[in-house]
């Protein structure tokens, strides 16, 4: 740079400094460009990998997290790890496995008070509300509860059984005279701690916990549940409700809770006899008699 | 006596070993205490010092944030930072401020065991091969972190930041790591002469700019007295900064050495077998028959 100021080699000096920028820029912006674009590779993260509670959703995460380990620290538990470099995880960030170490859900949450940066969000107080991840029963055919077998152990490791996760009683085709034990999860209360996972007694877990990108589906922003807007709302959004009606023949019914066909006493034939029925049926023999009947009421 | 025969052989001899590696003993020692603070947690379960040099808890109590590590989130554009993360950084930041930016490179960083061994081992093997950098080339470096960290949007340098790498791998172990390091290990011993801390690590840069103003500084008051042996010239990492201060009493040069660059790492008080640098103050005149003005006006040109 100094050597640009003397006055006689000046432009020899100001053109081998350039020459020097251009060359320094050069090779620093495409390390840049290296390390931009291996940032954007090394974000996705192994789907086994399970970030710590209260973590915020990954792209604010890897810009939060200084990667100091507190939270390691302070895990009374030792499940957390800082990721090693070549690990599936970003270099240096703090994650588990639910397999082998599962959150056990501190009542206290301390991973989250000793973070600096709000990489764990200090909001999250209550660990139930924490939302690690999301349990999947992900192997329907070797679930043992599905094959007819009483497992259970999931549901009954689960801090919030009963809410997270409840058994649903079904019935065994195949013995024709047993139920199925059915473990569902819920994603209004699991917090995707992996105990359940953890607990599994197959070789390979059939309930995984996995990030809830992957876990969830999402509707369509434009989905609108006409039964819970009209639940909200105290009635139909649209047209009155109709109540629906059935073209029948005089002093016939229909009941919608349960009975079906009645036959109004008074009017009805009498049925006495199979036979006697099908012969003094109400309907017409010509179905068509029948729609123009109600066409001509309407009239 | 001109250029030296055996370096250090003159220092040793003139002021015995101790005042001759006073500062080298005291910064290693400085060094791996550090880490062996960090290590007592989990070695012996006393928890002087938790977390790592990006972010840690000192007894439990206070917080410690690296200013460069919070520079890089605030790049990113994440702006709910929470307390502890904003004052652990103003606590580091006015330690730096204070004591010399680059004191964080010879006296913490654990890279500078590393090149500090690579740049001995050179000199012992003779090794004169050298990339040539652009003098400025780490300040490049800085602001292409703190660009990548923008565009990106997530501290995309701390994935591959040795500095952060081999701390938290001493501490929370590594595998794979080490080869980065040992790949920064033969850089500097084949590549380039101090290649890594001198022309390359953004981090010594961040802590180069805010060393420019910290009040602790070397000094050559004693200038008149260098023999020209050239011995500081070839252990200083950044040997660049000291002939013009050194040589500089008819220009009106301040015998202090301003830049930030320089690590306060003291091996020119050491090597220097006349006595001529010491630790002293930014503005400590006793000796300097200078005004304070001019002290100045040469300090603007310096920089
Ligand atoms: S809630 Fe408890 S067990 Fe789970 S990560 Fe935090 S400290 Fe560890
Ligand atoms: S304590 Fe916070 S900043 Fe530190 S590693 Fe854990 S999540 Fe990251
Ligand atoms: S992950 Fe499993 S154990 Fe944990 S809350 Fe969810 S269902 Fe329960
Ligand atoms: S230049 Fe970088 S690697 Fe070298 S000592 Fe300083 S911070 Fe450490
Ligand atoms: S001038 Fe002295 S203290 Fe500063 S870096 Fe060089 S040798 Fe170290």
């Amino acid at each position: 740079m100094s050597n640009s100021t003397s006055k006689k080699p000046a432009s020899k000096g100001r053109r081998r400094f350039l020459i020097d920028s251009a060359r320094t820029a050069c090779g620093v912006g495409l390390l840049g460009l290296g390390i931009g674009i291996y940032s954007k590779s090394a974000s996705s993260m192994a789907p086994m990998a399970i970030r710590p509670p209260g973590a915020l959703d990954e792209a604010d995460f890897l810009a939060s997290c200084t990667r100091c380990g507190l939270c390691v620290r302070d895990c009374p538990y030792n499940i957390l790890k800082l990721a090693d470099v070549g690990d599936d995880v970003p270099t240096g960030t703090p994650y588990f496995m639910a397999r082998t170490d599962p959150c056990e859900m501190c009542e206290d949450i301390p991973c989250i008070p000793v973070c600096p940066t709000g990489a764990l969000d200090h909001k999250l107080t209550d660990i139930n509300e924490a939302r690690m991840g999301l349990a999947v029963v992900v192997d329907q055919e070797t679930c043992i509860a599905f094959l007819g077998l009483r497992c259970e152990v999931c549901f009954n490791v689960c801090p919030i059984r009963g809410d997270a996760i409840t058994l649903d009683y079904r019935h065994n085709e195949r013995s024709g005279k047993h139920a199925l034990f059915i473990p569902i999860v819920h994603s209004d209360a699991c917090t995707g701690c992996g105990l359940c996972e953890r607990a599994c007694i197959l070789d390979e877990a059939a309930i995984k916990i996995f990030p809830m990108h992957l876990a969830k589906g999402e509707l369509g922003k434009h989905y609108r549940l006409g039964w819970e807007k009209k639940d909200e709302a105290g009635g139909s959004l649209v047209t009155p409700d109709q109540e629906h009606r059935y073209n029948l023949p005089e002093g016939v019914r229909y009941d919608h809770t349960g009975e079906g066909l009645i036959f109004d006493q008074a009017n009805a034939p009498a049925m006495t006899t199979p036979d006697a029925a099908m012969q003094e049926t109400p309907f017409s023999s010509n179905p068509l008699d029948t729609l123009k009947k109600g066409i001509q009421e309407a009239d | 006596m001109a250029r030296y025969t055996v370096l250090g052989a003159e220092a040793i001899r003139k002021k015995g070993w101790w005042q001759a590696h006073k500062w080298l003993i005291l910064r290693r020692l400085s060094q791996i205490g550090i880490l062996l603070l960090f290590m007592l947690g989990p070695w012996a379960g006393i928890w002087i010092l938790k977390g790592n040099l990006s972010s840690s808890l000192l007894f439990d109590v206070v917080p410690m944030t690296d200013p460069f590590v919070f520079l890089q989130m605030l790049a990113t554009g994440y702006s709910t930072i929470a307390t502890e993360a904003i004052t652990g950084a103003l606590i580091i930041l006015a330690f730096y401020l204070l004591f010399g930016g680059r004191l964080f490179c010879s006296w913490v960083c654990p890279v500078n065991l590393v090149t500090d061994a690579a740049f001995w081992l050179r000199r012992r093997l003779g090794i004169k091969t050298g990339a040539n950098f652009l003098r400025n080339t780490k300040y490049w470096m800085l602001g292409m972190v703190l660009l990548v960290a923008a565009v990106s949007g997530v501290m995309a340098y701390e994935l591959v930041n040795p500095v952060s790498m081999l701390h938290r791998g001493i501490i929370f172990g590594m595998g794979v790591g080490w080869l980065v390091i040992a790949g920064i290990f033969l850089f500097d011993l084949f590549v380039a002469k101090r290649g890594w801390c001198t022309n390359l690590c953004p981090m010594g840069a961040f802590y180069g700019l805010l060393g420019k103003v910290s009040p602790i500084r070397v000094r050559a008051d004693d200038r008149s007295k260098c023999d020209d042996c050239a011995e500081c010239f070839v252990v200083c990492p950044e040997p660049q900064i000291i002939p013009a201060i050194l040589k500089g009493e008819e220009k009106g040069i301040p015998p202090v050495i301003l830049s930030g660059e320089c690590t306060n790492c003291g091996r020119c008080i050491d090597i220097c077998g006349e006595d001529v640098f010491h630790f002293g103050l930014r503005f400590d005149q006793s000796k300097a028959a200078l005004s304070k003005q001019e002290m100045n006006a040469a300090a603007l040109k310096q920089q």
